[in-house]
């Protein structure tokens, strides 16, 4: 899968983007959150405040509980502060 | 008449306003954005996501058209960084009569300030720079969109 991170959470990642394969019992977007954090201290740090996360499947907004099922990419980011 | 886009250079209300100006209607709304001088701050930074920004803004435009029968709709976002007095977004609408074309254009800028894919930094005149949080005044005004 592709992870791509925004804003505030990119730069605590530390890279804009990256291909990951997911364990398989990996199965929502709350679930990825988790085994990333189990992964580095990185992605712990960007993501220490889950009220301040947001994330779209393919380019569409969905909520931590959404299922990653066949889509392709996730991204992670802080609420929009656009205008 | 719908022109929505997102661009690293310089824009003009005046751009927007000239696409709309001769499309038969008695009413023109717009909304200029533009990089507050709050203290200490020197320029914004914009950040987008390629893509889902640009059909986040579309769909946006869409329901406005369709919702208060517009004659022309449009939304253009500056990303990129934006020097302290520079425009960022200008939203513009027009319609048959007035109170469509101000409506249309507050329910565009609310909206997009929740739901576009935008991300907004403040560089400071000694060098540091911070992301803007997230307000739940504009959630709140977003929000009565949608009643």
């Amino acid at each position: 899968m592709r992870f791509v991170y925004f804003a505030r959470v990119r730069e605590a990642v530390g890279v804009d983007s990256e291909e990951r394969a997911v364990p398989a019992d990996v199965r929502t977007v709350q679930d990825c959150i988790a085994w990333l954090e189990s992964c580095d201290a990185r992605y712990a740090a960007a993501f220490a405040d889950p009220s301040r996360l947001r994330f779209a499947l393919d380019q569409q907004m969905v909520a931590a509980d959404a299922a990653l099922a066949d889509h392709e990419e996730l991204a992670i980011f802080p609420p929009v502060t656009g205008g | 008449m719908k022109k929505v886009a997102i661009t690293a250079d310089p824009i003009r209300t005046s751009q927007a306003l000239d696409l709309l100006e001769h499309l038969g209607g008695g009413a023109l709304a717009s909304f200029t954005g533009i990089a507050r001088a709050d203290l200490g701050v020197v320029a914004l930074e914009l950040e987008h996501y390629p893509g889902m920004t640009e059909r986040n803004l579309d769909a946006l435009a869409d329901e406005a058209m369709a919702r208060w029968s517009l004659l022309g709709c449009v939304v253009i976002h500056r990303v990129g960084k934006i020097a302290v007095g520079e425009q960022v977004v200008i939203v513009a609408t027009a319609a048959g009569h007035r109170a469509e074309a101000l409506d249309a254009c507050a329910f565009l800028i609310d909206r997009l300030k929740t739901d576009a894919a935008f991300w907004k930094k403040e560089h400071l005149g000694d060098g540091s720079a911070l992301w803007v949080e997230a307000k739940g005044t504009d959630d709140a005004r977003a929000d009565k969109w949608r009643e």
